[in-house]
């Protein structure tokens, strides 16, 4: 247990003051740090040439001046971001990739060039037909755009070996925290909500193969806890991300632990793999065609409702709660549809607004109070 | 002999054929898809399909006051109040199939362009689950740099094929080249056409009532493929050829000052929105509505097709949306600019702010916001509408007054 602790002490540390965690890292290595906005970003790229790819998901800030560039209703990540963007809060970062996966991003990728012209910004656009080659291409020719800005950044060449090693770090890091979300679904009683996506989060302000040996590390030590039933009520978490924190507290409170989660800002980073290959831009471009069941990735089918009644069903969980990020058209369209299949499915769900800036848990905590006596009495 | 259609004539009975083509079709048996506004039309109207909008769709039921049943339904439905009010209506229409327009057919297919937003991509998808129907994709990424790149040009190229593919297995035959060099053809001549028609508002006075253009563009909207849709144009430009010669113009009571509306209309106000500005002598004459159908590649150019609908307005960077507004605002001699925060559309919204700081710098043409929405009426307030064109007019009036000194 105490190494268990000693590992959250120290991810605590990193995600509590990820400026300093980004200074310490630039340092020790000599190296810069990059910042990667919502969802998905090629981190490989970034750390491949050496740098730090630091997320960037907004936080609970005041806003004041974020609102000469967004009106009142713009999802919260963002919102935070360009407060934080035009308090200087990112002036440490040589420069931030942004990428344009819906017309919030779309348009804070362009404020952000008279809002912040300090720090350089690096936009790059997936596909949504990446199911034909051509998009498969087309990505590869944005990658390509990222690469040429992460060596004019570190001032060296990236070689083909350097980012095929790069993806290996990055596909470890995946099977690690998908091995982790197992693993901490087997010891509900130590691995909180809180700790979860304590543990989770720290990986976008830290090396990855460093987070990554330190998950390996607490996994081992977790499975040689001694088994523990959970007494509570399992619910998995869908959505664009679960915070403040003192929300993830509530379940706590109420008796319920996360088992799994369908989160952008966690599972849905780490559920695919690189595929192999030999050229490193090609192999990260044919990653994107096998990502699915994420609001901002297109599919005319809607898989999420079924993958989230499978995750239901695999994980043996009571329900599903999905913190719906506020104004977030992708995730706001999903929701009509998933509710009905879940429904059909006899799975009970929860609808939890997610506000970053939400001044108080009052609302939340009385939903999930009610949610977790509607689970008790099934 | 019938004597000559005016332009509303020609426009009422062109908008009547549209969707009662599709409804008899439709009852007989004929392909239907529905497609948003600047999708390329092209391949459907190659193959034959009837093709309705539902953006346009939604817009009508908005101005003929229809829209509250419907958005309610989609919000019982569980969708947000804060989604696309278009989106709502569409969604909620394709369940109750009953509104006060036209009751239009459901879709065999959709076809999806997101060069005006990702959130069409979004409300297409759920189209085609709820009706478990085929759905092309035209993706076509946002342009951060300034013209559209190669890599982009050659994705939609790819894209162009696989629609075609997609058509050829949906339709059951072959798709007919030569038709669509036709098409192509047609639909560059009807975009000059509108584009010529829409240029009267340059001139000053402006022949041309600004407002009016929010009824024209029904068709550049659904029939810019068709034959039709170029006589109307044509005919729209005779008719402003005739009153501008005469010194007279559409818009009654005489143009004091001309503007600039960014934004889409706010549907469900459009007489309250142009009475106002009316009373003030105020003609909206600057819009960036004909433009954005300009689309503009020659016959059998795919390279340029693709750059064509790549380049449309709300897909490119700020600094060519500065651009564009700069040069509306100076072309159309404009001498002030409303601009419309509407609820509905993030992506027009959230580089609004950034947007009137440039162009009113670059300028100097004094501009008013105001909060509304392009379909639910709810997101609306008359009083703020009138108090900030009144505030528009004065200042307006100010810089006419200093002119006039110096």
């Amino acid at each position: 247990m105490e190494k268990i602790n000693a590992i959250i002490a120290e991810m605590n540390t990193v995600v509590s003051s990820p400026k300093k965690a980004v200074s310490a890292f630039k340092e020790e290595t000599g190296k810069e740090a990059v910042g990667c906005l919502p969802v998905y970003c090629p981190e490989e790229i970034v750390h491949a040439a050496g740098i730090l790819p630091v997320g960037m998901w907004g936080g609970q800030t005041a806003l004041s001046k974020s609102h000469t560039y967004f009106p009142a209703f713009a999802c919260s990540i963002l919102q935070s971001a360009m407060e934080f963007a035009l308090n200087g809060v990112y002036d440490n970062l040589a420069a931030v990739i942004i990428p344009a996966p819906c017309d919030t991003l779309k348009s804070f990728g362009q404020d952000w060039i008279s809002a912040a012209p300090q720090v350089r910004s690096i936009p790059i656009v997936y596909p949504q037909m990446s199911r034909i080659e051509e998009g498969v291409e087309y990505l590869k020719s944005e990658f390509e755009i990222v690469k040429k800005a992460m060596e004019e950044i570190s001032g060296e060449t990236i070689t083909d070996e350097a980012l095929n090693n790069s993806i290996a770090v990055y596909n470890e890091y995946r099977k690690t925290m998908r091995e982790f979300v197992k693993a901490a679904a087997e010891h509900l009683e130590i691995i909180t909500p809180a700790i979860r996506h304590l543990l989770i989060k720290a990986a976008f302000f830290m090396e990855k193969g460093k987070h990554t040996s330190m998950m390996k590390e607490l996994i081992s030590e977790l499975k040689a806890q001694p088994k523990v039933e959970y007494k509570g009520k399992k619910v998995v978490l869908t959505g664009i991300m679960a915070e403040p924190d003192s929300l993830l507290d509530l379940f706590a409170q109420n008796n319920m632990a996360v088992v799994a989660d369908d989160l952008a800002h966690e599972s849905r980073l780490f559920r695919t793999d690189v595929p192999d290959g030999e050229d490193g831009l090609e192999r990260l471009a044919r990653q994107w065609p096998l990502m699915e069941g994420c609001s901002l990735i297109y599919d005319p089918q809607k898989k999420r409702g079924q993958m989230l009644i499978d995750i239901v069903r695999e994980n043996r969980a009571d329900g599903v709660v999905l913190c719906m990020m506020k104004f977030c058209d992708p995730e706001e369209f999903d929701y009509p549809i998933f509710r009905k299949e879940l429904e059909a499915a006899g799975i009970p769900l929860l609808y939890l607004e997610i506000d970053q800036q939400m001044p108080s848990a009052e609302q939340a905590r009385t939903r999930i109070q009610s949610f977790a006596e509607m689970l008790d009495s099934m | 002999m019938s004597e000559k259609l005016t332009s509303k004539q020609l426009l009422g009975q062109l908008t009547a054929k549209h969707y009662n083509d599709a409804i008899v079709g439709k009852q007989n048996g004929e392909l239907v898809a529905w497609s948003t506004s600047i999708a390329p039309q092209e391949f459907c109207e190659t193959m034959g399909i009837h093709v309705i909008y539902p953006e346009n769709h939604a817009a009508a039921i908005g101005a003929k006051g229809g829209a509250i049943p419907i958005l309610e339904h989609s919000e019982a439905n569980g969708y947000s109040i804060d989604l696309c009010s278009y989106a709502r209506i569409n969604l909620g229409y394709m369940e109750l199939q009953d509104c006060c327009f036209e009751n239009v057919p459901l879709p065999d297919l959709i076809i999806c362009c997101n060069n005006i937003c990702n959130t069409l991509i979004k409300w297409y998808e759920n189209i085609a689950k709820e009706l478990n129907i085929p759905m092309i994709m035209i993706d076509v990424p946002y342009n951060t740099e300034y013209e559209v790149t190669q890599p982009r040009v050659n994705y939609i190229k790819g894209q162009f094929k696989e629609a075609i593919r997609q058509l050829e297995e949906i339709c059951g035959r072959p798709f007919d080249y030569d038709r669509f060099d036709e098409i192509m053809k047609n639909s560059s001549r009807a975009a000059k056409s509108w584009k010529r028609a829409m240029d009267y508002a340059a001139y000053v006075p402006s022949p041309l009532n600004g407002f009016n253009i929010f009824n024209y563009m029904a068709l550049i909207v659904c029939m810019r493929g068709k034959e039709e849709s170029i006589q109307l144009f044509d005919l729209i430009a005779e008719e402003l050829e005739e009153l501008a010669r005469n010194g007279e113009s559409q818009f009654p009571g005489g143009e004091q000052y001309r503007i600039m509306w960014e934004g889409i209309a706010c549907w469900p106000y459009l007489g309250h929105n142009f009475k106002t500005l009316k009373k003030y002598g105020v003609n909206m004459v600057g819009s960036t509505y004909p433009g954005a159908w300009t689309l503009l590649y020659e016959a059998g150019d795919l390279n340029g097709m693709a750059r064509a609908y790549a380049g449309v307005m709300n897909n490119t960077n700020l600094a060519r949306q500065v651009e564009l507004r700069t040069s509306i605002i100076k072309d159309f001699k404009c001498d002030g600019a409303i601009y419309h925060m509407n609820r509905s559309c993030k992506l027009m919204d959230f580089m609004q702010y950034q947007l009137q700081r440039e162009v009113a710098d670059r300028t100097g043409v004094p501009y008013v916001v105001f909060d509304g929405d392009q379909t639910d009426p709810r997101n609306f307030a008359q009083a703020q509408f009138e108090t900030r064109v009144q505030a528009l007019v004065e200042m307006m009036e100010r810089n006419k007054i200093n002119k006039k000194s110096m």
